[in-house]
């Protein structure tokens, strides 16, 4: 079991949370291409390293996060909310 | 083996005698024996059969790693196979029993397959399957499954009982600073020092009593340590093994509370499944004694030499009269010395050509014979040991030289540091030239080793390594600037000898190293012989180490055998992989509470029970319980949904609907939200006005569907389906905190805030209006078709209204707070009993729908587009949202996709099923054409329909006679394609 530690509410099991996906994505305008659309969401790394990826504090604050993990160990780089303005107002607490 | 119990010594309660049965025969023993040492000392000598070849086993160890001593404790329902004798404590009444025999394990027909073991070689099953010499008659898989079954019968250990567990089992989480496995003296060192720094230790101990190898010797020393622990604030866990180490410092740990106990307390649990996150571990787990190769190394009377040093002082047990001690190193010394001093005649057989005189001098002076290097090569005996035939050292090579008498064969063949903990976090263990044993590699995990665990030989330096262990840990955490330093690893004085197996050539011998699952020297080198190169491929193709005792007996000796065979060193074999669990764990602990009815969470409406009340048969739906149905007067269910659907068509029908998913959505930026996520126009829904909707995927598949009700300028209430309601509310989360973060828009689930009824039928709106503060406030002038008001039933409850119909009728779904779902509800059904309406549950809502062709997450299962559903007209091609450009891409614009379809029997009076395949009448095979996906009785039409997906759609089979087909029930039924829409298809009822 992987623990996050939570910028809002602390080091908890990974059981609270869902994983989303890809945290590196940046996606398309909506009125985008059907190409760009395809490479956003069909076309992924399979990274053997250090990856960032969204997870969801879903039995807890609710925060989506982005994380930095390492595929080889599970070991966590770095936390933070995916908001920028929730950054802040977490910094602030 | 004439095994008897010392008048004095040991760690047993002689004032305590207990009985116990051993395939129903009473015996007995004292307070304090495990069921090993009661068998031991009742002289009984074969415990089971073994798994291939049924050859008689006994005890050959005092712990964990026992692969001899395997039984079955208990009876019926609480039967526990594979049970270690070794680590049962005795009660009270115990039952236990012999495995894997035929009668019994003393005359056991299926020794038979002891003649044939050609034919159990390893790779038996492959071989046989595939056809390979000599098993040319297995090919074909006929006769194999023949034979398969009786093999299967024959190979094979306890067996679990069939009925439901009856026993209790509980989950505990617990957080520390340092948890250290293992309460030998490397351990207690390590938690003294720990706590000492104001640590938070948890002490963790698989055996009933604190100390390892203390418990064999002075227990003045240990009760002291004991009340050490205690003092200091270190938590104890007893009887619990650490079975796994895992990411993040977590570790898996089970307690057995009550398996020691003839009679548990009323609520206690049988074993407790422990998860302990700390910030550092400590794996003082201490090392095996490993055993040597050689001809029937596994008849009864054959046991490590430690072992028999722990009957000895622990238990009070000298095992046998005529004593032989095997060793190549110096750890069984001291043993044959107590052996003898106890009164045995011992004699000590060392494979080394010499060691030091101090080590022989003080066996001499003990009456211990000693000869020296020999090594054993074949046991005599047929259920036990008689004789020890020796082999004498020359070079690399062993010759015959003669035998001793014996009625008990003590072996050393060196130790193994138990790294398992450190294996499952992936840190490998690397070989160790000079102690002959795998330690482990350097790592960065947050774990220390101390003791024997980490490679350390001598009491001392355990000692001292566990101090350095509680101190590093202290320095880790910023607590403490004392210094440590650590011994060497090693420290015996004479350098241990390597010996694995002891062959003679030209003697054909049979030499087990996994006993368990009966793998011999010859299967390895066979293996090698067929190409089985790499350890881990070894060890599947024999099932070396596969057993339930994971191997920790024999692995090293099969490692070695095979680097033999590769004319490499071990260090360049490596070794296999150690997984959790280090000791098995039952399922029952794993599920601990979460069985049954507690499997998963339980959702009820708040109106679950005035449903129930009103003779509601619940169903599941989701983690939901919903009205099924209401049966009146011993009504089937069909009888009720049917008189339910038509009664809600005829007058009015209530059904709750508290289960859909209900979110707030508020802010400026709400309107934009919704625009963006719903493929149909948003942006111009008038406040007082709900509006049906459809969500996308990214990918363009359509996510869910429900309506949104704008009640201000910035406030959306949005509802969903039951099924989809918590990914909704997390998809529209993403969506704000990481794509379109500039939207001032928060959303919140209100599911559990708001309890809803929907009220549908011809008479719905008199009912209501009846219960209204201002009944005119829902007439069809001020409440048209997807009108929405606040407002107020009598006694002021507020409420939401919105004119919505999911039945095709004129239908209103009413949301009050929770607080007042049962005033709601009994205001409303008294008016609705007036007029002859009803309740009606999800088979009659089903029906319903059905009959109007919309669509649920039965047919929107997460393949289907919106064209597929029939709602194109939905998407608009005016705007961009979720989904809008890849709805249509390549296959997605197929013609030939399957399309939303009504489908009626050909024959009237003709039903077909749910999961029925639609094929062509020429093609009764195969995916068929198509799939039917709802079905029900439709009281309108007076004929059974469903709803379903063709490839074409009806334009294409329209006026052809399809064949509903479902291979499971081997039914196969004439059907036609018709419109989805197969009641009211101008939808006039529900605008009237
Ligand atoms: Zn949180």
């Amino acid at each position: 079991m992987i623990r996050i530690k939570c910028p809002y509410c602390g080091d908890r099991d990974h059981s609270e949370f869902t994983y989303g996906g890809d945290g590196s994505i940046v996606y398309p305008e909506l009125d985008a291409s059907v190409e760009d659309w395809t490479n956003a969401i069909f076309f992924r790394k399979n990274i053997y390293g250090i990856q960032t990826e969204t997870w969801q504090h879903v039995h807890g604050c609710r925060l989506w996060l982005k994380i930095k993990r390492s595929t080889i160990t599970h070991e966590i780089e770095s936390i933070e909310p995916a908001h920028k303005e929730i950054i802040k107002m977490v910094k602030n607490k | 083996m004439t095994a008897k119990r010392l008048i004095t010594g040991g760690l047993i309660d002689r004032s305590k005698k207990l009985q116990f049965f051993w395939d129903n025969k009473k015996y007995f023993g004292y307070q304090g024996d495990t069921l090993a040492s009661a068998l031991l000392v009742n002289n009984i000598k074969i415990i089971g059969r073994s798994f291939k070849y049924h050859r008689p086993r006994g005890i050959m160890s005092a712990g964990v790693e026992e692969s001899g001593a395997l039984v079955t404790i208990g009876k019926n329902e609480y039967r526990d196979p594979n049970v270690r004798a070794t680590t049962q404590e005795l009660y009270d009444g115990l039952n236990a029993f012999s495995q894997n025999a035929f009668p019994n394990a003393k005359f056991d027909l299926g020794a038979i397959n002891n003649l044939f073991n050609r034919f159990f070689a390893a790779g038996f099953y492959y071989k046989t399957f595939m056809g390979i010499p000599p098993f040319e008659w297995g090919k074909g898989t006929k006769i194999w499954m023949f034979y398969e079954n009786f093999i299967r019968k024959a190979a094979g250990m306890g067996s679990a009982s069939k009925k439901p567990d009856p026993d209790k089992y509980e989950h505990m989480n617990d957080y520390c600073d340092v948890i250290i496995v293992g309460s030998g003296p490397a351990g207690i060192a390590a938690a003294l020092e720990a706590a000492s720094n104001k640590l938070d230790v948890i002490l963790v101990e698989q055996d009933s009593d604190l100390g390892g190898s203390y418990l064999s010797e002075d227990s003045k020393n240990l009760k002291n340590k004991i009340s050490d622990l205690k003092n200091a604030g270190v938590r104890i866990l007893l009887r619990t093994t650490v079975f796994g180490l895992y990411d993040s410092g977590v570790a898996g740990l089970l307690e057995r509370v009550s398996d020691h106990k003839a009679v548990k307390s009323k609520y206690e649990p049988r074993q407790r499944f422990w998860t302990v996150r700390s910030r550092h571990t400590i794996v003082a787990t201490g090392a095996f004694e490993r055993h040597i190769a050689f001809g029937n190394n596994d008849l009864p009377g054959i046991m490590s030499a430690s072992s028999v040093d722990i009957y000895l002082n622990r238990f009070s047990i000298l095992a046998g009269k005529k004593i032989v001690v095997c060793t190549n190193n110096d750890s069984a010394y001291s043993t044959a010395i107590k052996l003898a001093n106890s009164g045995a005649e011992v004699k000590l057989i060392d494979a080394r050509s010499s060691v030091g005189s101090v080590l022989t001098e003080n066996a001499l002076n003990s009456g211990v014979f000693v000869k020296m290097n020999a090594a054993p090569f074949q046991a005599r005996g047929y259920t036990e040991i008689n004789k020890i035939d020796l082999a004498e050292s020359e070079g690399n090579r062993w010759n015959n030289t003669g035998s001793e008498e014996c009625d008990l064969l003590a072996i050393s063949g060196g130790w193994s540091p138990t790294v398992h903990l450190l294996s499952h976090r992936g840190i490998r263990p690397k070989w160790n030239e000079e102690n002959a044993c795998f330690v482990a590699d350097d790592h960065s995990e947050p774990i220390t080793l101390a003791g024997s665990a980490a490679g350390y030989w001598n009491s001392e330096d355990c000692i001292n390594s566990g101090k350095s262990a509680g101190i590093k840990v202290a320095h880790l955490f910023g607590k403490e600037k004392s210094s440590y330093s650590l011994p060497n690893i090693g420290g015996w004085n004479n350098p241990i000898k390597p010996v694995y197996e002891v062959r003679v050539s030209g003697k054909q011998t049979k030499s087990f190293i996994d006993f368990q699952h009966d793998v011999t020297c010859d299967d390895i080198r066979l293996a090698h012989r067929e190409g089985f190169v790499s350890v881990e491929h070894l060890k599947r193709y024999t099932t070396l180490g596969m057993a339930n005792d994971q191997g920790k007996m024999g692995n090293v000796i099969g490692i070695a055998l095979m680097a033999e065979a590769l004319g490499k060193k071990i260090s360049e074999v490596g070794t296999t992989t150690f997984r959790p669990p280090f000791t098995p764990v039952s399922l029952g602990a794993l599920a601990g509470r979460n069985t049954f009815q507690h499997f998963r969470a339980l959702r009820r409406s708040p109106l679950h029970d005035w449903n129930l009340s009103h003779g509601a048969v619940m169903i599941e739906a989701g983690l939901w319980q919903r009205p099924w149905y209401f049966p009146q007067n011993n009504e089937t269910l069909s009888d009720a949904y049917i008189r339910e659907t038509a009664t809600t068509r005829k007058s009015v029908g209530i059904c709750d609907v508290t289960s859909l998913g209900k979110i707030a959505i508020q802010g400026p930026d709400s309107t934009e939200l919704l625009n963006r996520i719903y493929t149909n126009p948003f942006a111009k829904l008038p406040i007082g006005k709900a509006r049906y909707g459809i969500m996308l995927r990214d990918d363009g598949i359509v996510m869910d569907d429900g309506t949104s009700w704008r009640l201000s300028e910035n406030e959306y209430f949005m509802t969903t389906s039951t099924a989809q309601a918590a990914r909704v509310i997390a998809w529209l989360e993403e969506l704000l905190q990481i794509r379109w973060t500039d939207l001032k828009v928060h959303v919140t689930s209100v599911s559990e805030q708001w309890c809803g009824i929907s009220v549908a039928g011809p008479m719905s709106r008199e009912c209501i209006s009846k219960c209204l503060k201002s009944p005119e406030i829902i007439s069809n002038e001020n409440l048209p078709f997807m009108g929405v008001v606040e407002t107020n039933l009598k006694q002021d409850i507020p409420c939401r209204i919105a004119r919505i119909s999911f039945s095709g009728e004129m239908a209103f779904e009413i949301y009050v707070p929770s607080d007042y779902a049962n005033e709601m509800m009994e205001m409303i059904w008294i008016e609705t009993e007036k007029v002859g309406g009803c309740l009606y549950g999800l088979e009659a809502l089903g029906a319903l729908r059905i009959e109007k062709g919309h669509v649920t997450g039965a047919e929107l299962d997460g393949r289907v587009t919106i064209d597929d559903a029939g709602l194109g007209k939905m998407a608009s091609t005016k705007k961009s949202y979720i989904g809008s450009a890849m709805r249509t891409r390549g296959v997605l614009s197929d013609v030939n996709r399957e399309q939303l379809v009504g489908i009626f029997p050909k024959n009237k009076n003709a039903t077909f099923d749910a999961g029925s395949i639609i094929c062509k009448p020429s093609e009764l095979k195969g995916f068929g054409v198509g799939r039917i996906t709802s079905v029900t009785h439709s009281p309108e039409l007076g004929h059974w329909i469903g709803l379903g997906f063709i490839s074409g759609g009806y334009n294409l089979w329209k006026d052809k006679t399809v064949i509903a087909t479902d291979p499971v029930r081997n039914k196969n039924v004439e059907v036609e394609i018709v419109i989805p829409h197969m009641f009211d298809p101008q939808g006039e009822r529900m605008h009237g």
